[in-house]
C-alpha cells in the first residue's frame, strides 16, 4: 500500500498553504506521505513538497490538466489509485477539492468525509472529525471504504517543515480531452491585496454597527494594518456593504484565524457558528448584552467609531 | 424543458444544537428548506416564468417530515413533488443513490440543488448524483444562462469567479447569492395543497461512512469585557493584541 496521498491545491503554480498543512499533519500518521500534483508545467514544484516531508511526489503533467476540470482529474486519479493503491487520499476543502473528491468517491462507490478538522489515519482506517451545523456540533465519522477519502479545512493544522526524499514519480497520463465536459470560458481572479478569508491569520469583520461604507472602511483599514482579511455578518452583506463571498457564518464561510475581530456585530447564532473556532476573538459592540461577548476573549462595550480609530493609532505606535 | 430541484429539510440556521442520548435532538427545532436549496427552487421557478422550463419537479429524500419542505417549494411555485422515503441515517452515498434513481425515472434536462446543506455541510450529494447519472456538474453557481442545449454558469471559484459551459442534461448547484428566494403567497400556499406529490421508497444502498460519535464543541468561555471610556478601552485592546495575541503590524 502506498501510504497517504495529499492532493496539491494549486493554480498556475501557486500552491495553497493548506497543501503544506496536510503534508505536515500526514507525517504524523507514520506512513509514507506523497504529494500528488496535476497541472501543466508543474514538475518544478516537486521540491516544495519535499520541504514539508513528502517522501514521493506524483506529477501528472499534461495540457489536459492545465486548469482544474472534474472529468479529466477524476479519470487520472482513478487510474493512479488502481495502479498504486494508496491507503488514503486527502484533498483541501476548497471549491475544487470538494468537487473533485465527491465525484471521485462516487465513481469508486466510496465514502468521503468532507470539511474535516481532524483526522486519524492508520492501517487503511480513517476517522475524521467534522464540524456540523457550521461548528455548533462535532461529528466523528469513519470512512469504511478503501481508499479512505477526506477533504480538510484550511488552517486547522500547523505547517511544519521536515525534509522528505521528494522522489518524483510520473504516472501514466490516463485522461484525454474526451474526459473534459466542463468548458472553462473565463476566470476572473479576485483583485485583492488581502489574503483569502478562509486562510487568513487575522480576520476583521463588520456588522450592522458599521452603519455603512464609512464603518466598513474602518474595518478594512484595521484588516490591512494587520495583513488580514475582511469579513462581514449577514447584516452587512444584506445591506450591500460587502459581497456575499465575504459573509462569515452558517450560510457563508467558516473561518478559524488566529485572531478574529468583530466590529459592530451582535453575534447571531448563525454568525457565531462561522467564527467561534478562532483562536483569539475580540469584539467591539455597543450592546453589553450582545451574544458576541459570550465567545470573546477581549470585549469592548463601546461604539466602534470611537474605538477603532484609536486602536489603529495605538497599533501603529 | 423539465427542471428537477433537489431539496433537503434542515434545522433553522438560528437553531441551538443540543444532544439527547448521543444524538442531535430535534425537539423544538424549527425545520426549513436548506437555504441553498431554497435558492435552487427559486432558480427553477424563474426558469418557468421565463418560459424556459415547462415543469418544475421538487424531490426530497428523508422522513415524512420532509413533506413540509416539498409543500413549501410547491407554495413558492414548483409544480409537483416527490418524497423519497429514506432513513435519516443514510450517508451521502446512500442519499445520492436514492435521489439519482428517482431522477433517472423523471429524466429532466436540468437538475438543480444547493451546493451544500446548512446542517451536515458535506457538499457531496449533488456531485455524486451527477456522477451516477453521468451528467456534467457545475458547483456553487451565482448565475445561469440556458441556450442551445447548453448551460453557461458563473460560479464562485477558489481565488476568483469563473464561467463554465456544460451540455444539458446537467446538474447545477447553487450558491445563496444566485437569487433572492420569494416568500410563498397565501394563494401559493392554497394552491400547493392541491398540487400532486408522490411518495416512493428509497432504493437500498449501504452507507460508506459510519458515525462514531456526535458531540458538542468545548464551550467558549467569555474573557475580558471592558465597559469604560472608549479611548481607554481601545488602548487596552491594542496592548492585548500586541502582547497576548502577538499580532504583526504591517
Amino acid at each position: 500500500m502506498a501510504g497517504t496521498w495529499i492532493f496539491v491545491e494549486q493554480r498556475d503554480g501557486n500552491i495553497r498553504k493548506v497543501t503544506f498543512e496536510m503534508l505536515s499533519e500526514a507525517k504524523k500518521f507514520g506512513d509514507e506521505v506523497s504529494a500528488v500534483v496535476f497541472g501543466k508545467g508543474v514538475e518544478g514544484l516537486a521540491p516544495e513538497f519535499a520541504k514539508y516531508g513528502a517522501d514521493k511526489v506524483y506529477v501528472a503533467d499534461a495540457d489536459v490538466f492545465k486548469d482544474y476540470n472534474t472529468g479529466a482529474y477524476v479519470a487520472q486519479m482513478v487510474a493512479m489509485i488502481n495502479e498504486y493503491s494508496p491507503n488514503a487520499v486527502l484533498f483541501a476543502h476548497t471549491f475544487n477539492g470538494r468537487d473533485f473528491a465527491s465525484r471521485l468517491a462516487q465513481k469508486l462507490e466510496a465514502g468521503l468525509a468532507t470539511d474535516a478538522i481532524a483526522a486519524e489515519i492508520s492501517a487503511g482506517k480513517g476517522v475524521f472529525t467534522r464540524a456540523i451545523y457550521a461548528g455548533k456540533a462535532l461529528s466523528k465519522v469513519e470512512v469504511t471504504s478503501s481508499p479512505v477519502f477526506g477533504t480538510i479545512r484550511a488552517g486547522v493544522w500547523e505547517v511544519v517543515e521536515g525534509a522528505g526524499a521528494g522522489e518524483v514519480v510520473k504516472p501514466a497520463i490516463a485522461a484525454t480531452d474526451a474526459d473534459v465536459y466542463q468548458i472553462l470560458k473565463d476566470f476572473t481572479p479576485t483583485v485583492s491585496a488581502r489574503p483569502d478569508l478562509t486562510e487568513a491569520d487575522v480576520v476583521v469583520s463588520g456588522g450592522r454597527g458599521c452603519k455603512g461604507p464609512e464603518g466598513i472602511k474602518m474595518v478594512e483599514d484595521l484588516a490591512d494594518l494587520l495583513g488580514g482579511a475582511v469579513g462581514g455578518s449577514r447584516a452587512s452583506i444584506d445591506s450591500g456593504w460587502l459581497g456575499h463571498e465575504l459573509q462569515v457564518g452558517q450560510t457563508g464561510k467558516v473561518v478559524n484565524p488566529n485572531l478574529y475581530i468583530a466590529c459592530g456585530i451582535s453575534g447571531a447564532i448563525q454568525h457565531l457558528a462561522g467564527m467561534s473556532s478562532s483562536k483569539f476573538i475580540a469584539a467591539v459592540n455597543t450592546d453589553t448584552e450582545a451574544p458576541i461577548f459570550n465567545v470573546s476573549d477581549f470585549g469592548v462595550v463601546a461604539d466602534m467609531f470611537k474605538v477603532v480609530p484609536i486602536l489603529l493609532e495605538e497599533l501603529k505606535k | 424543458m423539465k427542471v428537477l430541484v433537489c431539496v433537503k429539510q434542515t434545522f433553522d440556521t438560528e437553531a441551538k444544537i443540543e444532544l439527547k442520548d448521543g444524538k442531535i435532538s430535534e425537539a423544538g427545532i424549527n425545520l426549513i428548506i436548506n437555504p441553498y436549496d431554497e435558492v435552487a427552487v427559486e432558480g427553477g421557478i424563474q426558469l418557468k416564468e421565463k418560459k424556459i422550463a415547462d415543469e418544475v419537479v421538487v424531490v426530497a429524500a428523508g422522513s415524512d417530515k420532509a413533506m413540509d419542505a416539498i409543500r413549501t417549494a410547491l407554495a413558492m411555485g414548483a409544480d409537483r413533488g416527490i418524497l423519497v422515503k429514506q432513513d435519516s441515517a443514510a450517508d451521502e452515498y446512500a442519499r445520492a443513490v436514492a435521489l439519482a434513481a428517482v431522477i433517472k425515472e423523471e429524466n429532466p434536462e436540468l437538475v438543480l440543488a444547493g451546493h451544500v446543506a446548512a446542517d451536515d455541510g458535506s457538499s457531496q450529494v449533488p456531485t455524486r448524483v451527477a456522477e451516477i447519472l453521468g451528467f456534467p456538474h457545475v458547483n456553487v453557481i451565482t448565475n445561469l444562462e440556458l441556450a442551445d442545449g447548453k448551460a453557461v454558469c458563473t460560479s464562485e471559484a477558489d481565488g476568483g469567479t469563473q464561467v463554465t459551459e456544460v451540455s444539458l442534461p446537467a446538474v447545477v448547484s447553487s450558491q445563496v447569492s444566485w437569487n433572492e428566494p420569494r416568500y410563498p403567497s397565501m394563494k401559493g400556499i392554497m394552491q400547493a395543497k392541491k398540487k400532486p406529490v408522490s411518495t416512493v421508497d428509497a432504493v437500498a444502498a449501504e452507507n460508506k461512512v459510519a458515525i462514531v460519535e456526535v458531540g458538542l464543541p468545548p464551550a467558549k468561555t467569555a474573557g475580558i469585557k471592558l465597559e469604560e471610556e472608549p479611548d481607554v478601552a481601545a488602548v487596552k485592546l491594542a496592548d492585548w493584541m500586541k502582547n497576548t495575541v502577538k499580532v504583526e503590524v504591517k
